[in-house]
């Protein structure tokens, strides 16, 4: 190779290298620019969302548990449960204490049915401390549309007693334990004909989760707020 | 005038991005359930698909074409979460109804199709107005397919308009003992309306195209060494 067809070469080189570089400096300066929009966004937004999350939190609470049936700060009063495989929850949720003059009145908190037709059907339940399930609405689901989704009562036709009402205010006392199932199953509960599973779902978590506070109602309520229940006891 | 009547005939009719380009199709299946959701989906789909195409129109002098398309997805990506971030702060009602569609859009290659062939290559205006129209023709198919599964599927429409509007209530417009027709609602019904609905648009524009060729014929005879067909 002659010397001046070198210098070309490492000319041509430099200017590739150079365009590259360029290049790169132009995606990065693309990247910073929109990961700030996105983050300032994000920041200025931050407060808004927390306060509609929490009034989101208030409102499902309020579905399970009228506001009157306490006078506690349930916000403040409440407890970080571990992952409860009773309640088929994987993540650490939180459980609110429902008291009035300091007299326990109801525990609040999330279950999941994972054998719904299409998957995890998310609840919020709430326990009195009589041992009587409240009431539990579906907080998330993603069964069939017009057909297993009478589960949450915004979709169910019955408007004046919806499918999922027909639990509150019943206890083992009233049902026993092996009859907590629905009827298609020997229990005490109905369903809608074609769509069983869904209801069978919910109706087992239900059952569940009124077992699971009986057994652990009493610590549940003792512990300090901002407490954490693991579920075994500890050494 | 003429250019912003054909962009808006090209993304309500000739070039609909479902009927004609088959793009999107996606959250256009997920979606279409009922007539709701699917009109929820696809005006969130025209603010992304506006705000997209004028932040990229604005921006193409920058753009390097080399790295165009990594550039494209980073800022549709980026307006994405700022609209999602914004309707869960100042529209939290809506959002509830909303939400879970608005990070769907960006599967929706429609809005990087749009981007790449028309805002990177013309002006400010008119990629705003592109993106509108392609965006309007998505919500009326959506729309229209939305509303003929619910119709078939469960006998309603409307159905779930009380989580935006409160005061409304969707209509029952077969018997309440209507039985229901489950396909529709499930991802096969979404093809077989998304077919009929295609094939109802080759059929008009075949017989547009026919229509055309006859008259034709009839203005000006055939050459006269032509062959019968």
């Amino acid at each position: 190779m002659s010397e001046p067809e070198a210098i070309e070469v490492t000319r041509r080189e430099s200017s590739v290298l150079r365009i590259s570089m360029r290049t790169a400096a132009i995606m990065l300066a693309f990247t910073l620019v929109f990961t700030a929009m996105m983050a300032g966004t994000y920041k200025a937004t931050e407060p808004l969302v927390a306060a509609s999350a929490l009034a989101e939190k208030l409102r499902l609470i309020g579905e399970v548990l009228p506001p009157g049936a306490y006078d506690n700060d349930l916000m403040a009063d409440a407890i970080t449960l571990a992952p409860q495989p009773a309640l088929g929850l994987d993540d650490d949720t939180r459980l609110w204490r429902a008291r009035r003059n300091g007299v326990p009145v109801a525990l609040v908190f999330e279950a999941a049915a994972r054998d719904g037709y299409s998957g995890r059907i998310g609840l919020i339940v709430a326990v009195g401390s009589d041992g009587k399930l409240l009431a539990m609405r579906v907080t998330t689901h993603k069964e069939t549309p017009g057909l297993g989704d009478y589960i949450d009562p915004k979709k169910d036709r019955n408007k004046a007693r919806p499918w999922i009402t027909q639990f509150n205010g019943l206890g083992f006392a009233e049902v026993p334990r092996e009859k907590w199932r629905v009827k298609k199953d020997g229990g005490r509960f109905d369903q809608m004909s074609g769509a069983t599973i869904s209801a069978r779902a919910v109706t087992n978590a239900g059952g569940r989760a009124l077992a699971w506070a009986a057994e652990h109602r009493e610590r549940l309520f003792a512990l300090p707020p901002d407490g954490r229940f693991e579920g075994k006891e500890t050494p | 005038m003429s250019m912003y009547k054909d962009i808006a005939w090209n993304g309500l009719w000739k070039q609909n991005s479902i009927l004609a380009q088959l793009l999107g199709l996606c959250p256009l299946l997920a979606v279409s359930t009922n007539l709701v959701n699917a009109v929820s989906l696809g005006l969130a789909t025209i603010l992304v698909m506006m705000l997209s195409n004028f932040a990229i129109s604005a921006l193409r002098a920058l753009i390097p074409y080399e790295i165009r398309i990594p550039v494209f997805i980073l800022i549709i990506a980026a307006l994405v979460t700022v609209v999602d971030l914004a309707f869960n702060a100042f529209l939290h009602d809506l959002y509830l109804v909303l939400g879970i569609f608005i990070p769907l859009i960006v599967t929706n290659c429609i809005v990087l199709a749009r981007v790449e062939a028309f805002a990177a290559k013309n002006g400010l205006r008119a990629s705003t107005m592109d993106g509108l129209m392609m965006g309007v023709g998505f919500v009326w198919v959506i729309a229209l397919l939305g509303a003929v599964r619910e119709f078939v599927g469960q006998g309603t429409l409307f159905s779930g308009i009380e989580m935006i509007f409160p005061t409304l209530s969707g209509i029952q417009i077969l018997p309440v003992d209507y039985p229901g027709f489950l396909v529709a609602i499930l991802p096969p019904g979404a093809f077989f309306v998304l077919g009929l609905l295609i094939a109802g648009r080759n059929w008009l524009e075949a017989r547009a195209n026919r229509r055309v060729r006859e008259h034709r014929q009839h203005d000006q005879p055939p050459p006269a060494n032509s062959l019968p067909a």
